[in-house]
């Protein structure tokens, strides 16, 4: 008869991005070794000095393991038995107009409501983002890239980064690794020999990016992994704000996706980067779903620069990731605003690291973390303030909402501080959705599963303010879905 | 017809019996009071007729409009239009003020097949009556409830009551802390309210409120079950002798 909130957490949660694309692909066998690492290097025609980079990072790799100390369990990964390449047949000589891109590719984005029509997006036909470029990565391509013209005309790059390399060389050899270096962790080191396809962005001095830039990544093939990397340099002066968005198709196997980002934020420039991450998240009993394995990293090279990053995670069966922020000028502001969110058995542990380098650099974290079913849910973060750091400051805010009583919210923050002239402040709640929330709401005529939406919408609001507006919309929408589950 | 029609019932929270073979009629236009010592299940009643989850009832039965309502659930028994006016309103962080009243509002409509309010007409709606209970329109912007004083909690669940317009308004001690003006302004909301097609079961420990809203009959409910029922007069003589005569 009447629901507690125990009775609602159910487990049937409903991922509508889980179709398979039934396209033709050119995939490399599993495994790795330096014949993978090559033939990918030579399949993008990359110059010589990455392809030793590639193969430095490899051997990096090699020795090193992978890192256990986060708060997930998951049995190890066969790195044999994943496919390091995939392409769409018709793609394999390189992006095309989309005129002759597979009709079945441009279904794919179109049921996932991305435009890559300019005209259609332009007249909101897909869907209202007339303001919007996109990069669309499809396992380990970029098959299109929309209103390049126009952003060329204000000088802006937007390209994916194989491209990059041989239109850019000279931006791409300064920049790449120079945040994340190659080695920097077992991940990002996998990532750097093998790389695929992501996208470059570079904003010239004072130009205001006249759109939102964004990235939609799908892996589509069965067995592969997704590793894509992306660049964004602003130079000084300038402003930029992107998206990304990732889907994967429901598979009974776990697949990997290990990506690296990379920001750099010259002197008064600022970078606003947001995520809806909505990897297929596996079924109810953790069957299969993708393992968000992501090292990004920004860095505030200048003075009075600003990198925020906002993320909404709703997917993937496990997520690793901590964007971060290194605030090397004086007068630099770093931001993390997060919600994670893990339904059913998914595991996140998540959060962000600060690092204070400069004067009066400043920083805020805002976290909010959901957890319900069976899921187990971390916030980890590092506050770094190094002698260097005069009047740095920081304020963390990290707060969980617990839906039922299988899960688990945990949280880890970690504060070094060696200047007695900066201040940290740390803030930590723990709340349930609790029976007498869910009743008011129903007393008032709202059914339970639209009660808890609102409610854990309401408990995220301080986040959604900071996506872009339509992106806000849809984030809302995402979260109503992924709860779809824990509700009934 | 009865609007609400409670026959006999025992009812029980956690385990222990708190509802006693409880009586209790109400026609459509009539207001009736309940008084009784703390602990005697006024508050049970209400969460039993608005079907609060862990509020069981064993016996005898709870009808509105002529159905039995025993096994609706809560959002249910809303949309059919039964209201309460909540003892301790609740917090909602986030969730603005203005956003839960539609969504209240929208999900009534929905389920009665009627059409939705439009977002214009509404904004002015919700803030005439805000305006009407002396509480600052920009109030309506802020989360459920979130940092609220106590008074302005109340009134904010007479903004309810006034926006939803339900059959049957249980309001328990919407009285309870409320500075004298606020309580006319609260008296005045529900005598606003009152008609000759709604029904009021008014749960109250003072009489000065009775001075304001009239009631029809006046019941003492001690340990689970009405004892005395009588018109308003019953109001003033508990105020002079107690409940001790009664029990
Ligand atoms: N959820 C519950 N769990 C355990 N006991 C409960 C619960 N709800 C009510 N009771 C008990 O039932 C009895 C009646 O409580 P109720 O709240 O109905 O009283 P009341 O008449 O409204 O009192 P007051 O005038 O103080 O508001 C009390 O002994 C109370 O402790
Ligand atoms: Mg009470």
């Amino acid at each position: 008869m009447s629901h507690s909130v125990d009775d609602l957490v159910k487990s049937n949660a409903e991922y509508q991005a889980g179709f398979i694309s039934n396209i033709e692909s050119d995939t490399i066998p599993p495994g790795l070794d330096e014949s993978v690492v090559r033939f990918i290097s030579a399949k993008k025609g990359e110059p010589q000095w990455l392809t030793e980079w590639r193969l430095e990072a490899y051997t990096k790799w090699r020795e090193m393991t992978a890192p256990e100390w986060a708060h997930v369990h998951f049995p190890p990964v066969d790195f044999e038995s994943i496919s390091y390449y995939s392409a769409p047949k018709d793609m394999s000589d390189g992006p095309k107009s989309l005129a002759e891109v597979d009709p079945e590719l441009l279904r794919t984005y179109e049921k996932l409501g991305i435009p890559l029509h300019e005209q259609e997006a332009l007249a909101g036909v897909i869907q209202s983002r007339p303001n919007v470029a996109v990069d669309a990565v499809f396992d380990s391509v970029s098959i299109a890239t929309t209103f390049k013209d126009k952003l060329a005309e204000a000088g802006v790059v937007f390209c994916p980064i194989s491209e990059a390399v041989h239109s850019h060389p000279e931006l791409v050899q300064k920049y790449l690794g120079s945040v994340v270096p190659k080695g920097d962790n077992f991940y990002a080191a996998l990532n750097s020999a093998v790389f695929s396809d992501g996208s470059f962005v570079y904003i010239p001095k004072g130009v205001r990016c006249p759109m939102e830039l964004s990235t939609y990544f799908r892996i589509n093939e069965r067995n592969t992994g997704q590793f894509e990397r992306t660049l964004i340099i602003a130079d000084e002066g300038s402003h930029v704000s992107y998206l990304e968005g990732c889907t994967a198709p429901m598979r009974d196997e776990n697949q990997l996706h290990a990506a690296v980002v990379e920001l750099v934020a010259l002197g008064d420039a600022q970078i606003k980067y947001s995520t809806v991450q909505n990897w297929y998240p596996g079924d109810e009993n953790g069957k299969g779903g993708i393992y968000n394995f992501v090292t990004k990293r920004g860095l505030c090279a200048g003075a009075r620069s600003k990198i925020s990053w906002t993320q909404v995670e709703t997917g993937s069966a496990i997520t690793w990731k901590y964007p971060s922020v290194v605030l090397r000028g004086d007068h630099s502001v770093g931001e993390f605003y997060s919600v994670a969110l893990t339904n059913n058995r998914q595991q996140a542990d998540t959060g962000t690291k600060m690092i204070h380098m400069g004067k009066d650099t400043r920083s805020t974290i805002i976290s909010k973390g959901i957890s319900t079913g069976r899921s187990e849910n971390s916030y980890r973060g590092l506050v770094r303030i190094s002698p260097t750091a005069s009047g740095a400051r920081n304020f963390t805010q990290c707060d969980s909402l617990l839906i039922g009583d299988t899960c688990g919210a945990h949280t880890f923050p970690y504060i070094e501080n060696s200047n007695t002239q900066a201040i940290v402040e740390h803030e930590a709640t723990t709340s349930k959705v609790s029976e007498d929330q869910l009743f008011a709401c129903q007393q008032r005529g709202i059914d339970p599963e639209k009660a808890v939406s609102m409610i854990v919408n309401g408990f995220c609001k301080e986040v959604f303010k900071e996506l872009p507006m339509e992106f806000a919309v849809e984030a809302g929408k995402l979260l109503e879905v992924s709860l779809e589950g824990a509700v009934g | 017809m009865s609007l609400l029609n409670v026959k006999n019932v025992t009812a029980k929270v956690a385990e222990q019996n708190i509802l006693k073979g409880l009586n209790l009629e109400v026609k459509a236009g009539e207001v009736h009071a309940i008084m009784g010592p703390n602990g005697s299940g006024k508050s049970t009643l209400a969460n039993i007729l608005a079907g609060k989850p862990g509020y069981e009832v064993t016996s005898g039965s709870v009808e509105f409009d002529g159905h039995d309502i025993s096994d609706w659930e809560p959002h249910e028994r809303a949309h059919a239009g039964i209201f309460l006016a909540f003892q301790y309103p609740v917090e909602i962080p986030g969730v603005s003020n203005m956003e839960f009243l539609k969504a209240s509002l929208d999900a009534k409509a929905f389920a009665n097949k009627q059409e939705q309010t439009n977002a214009a007409a509404f904004i002015k709606q919700a803030r005439s009556l805000a305006e009407s209970l002396d509480l600052n329109p920009d109030f309506l912007k802020r989360g459920v409830n979130e940092g609220f004083s106590g008074g302005e909690k109340k009134r904010n669940e007479i903004l309810q009551l006034l926006l939803l317009q339900p059959r049957l308004a249980v309001l328990d001690e919407t009285d309870s802390g409320l500075d004298i003006d606020a309580l006319q302004v609260v008296a005045e909301g529900v005598n606003r309210f009152r008609n000759d097609n709604n029904g009021v079961v008014l749960i109250t420990h003072y009489q000065r409120l009775l001075d304001y809203i009239v009631p029809d009959y006046v019941h003492v409910l001690a340990d689970g079950k009405i004892v005395q029922s009588g018109d308003k007069s019953l109001a003033l003589e508990l105020e002079k002798k107690g409940y001790a005569w009664l029990t």
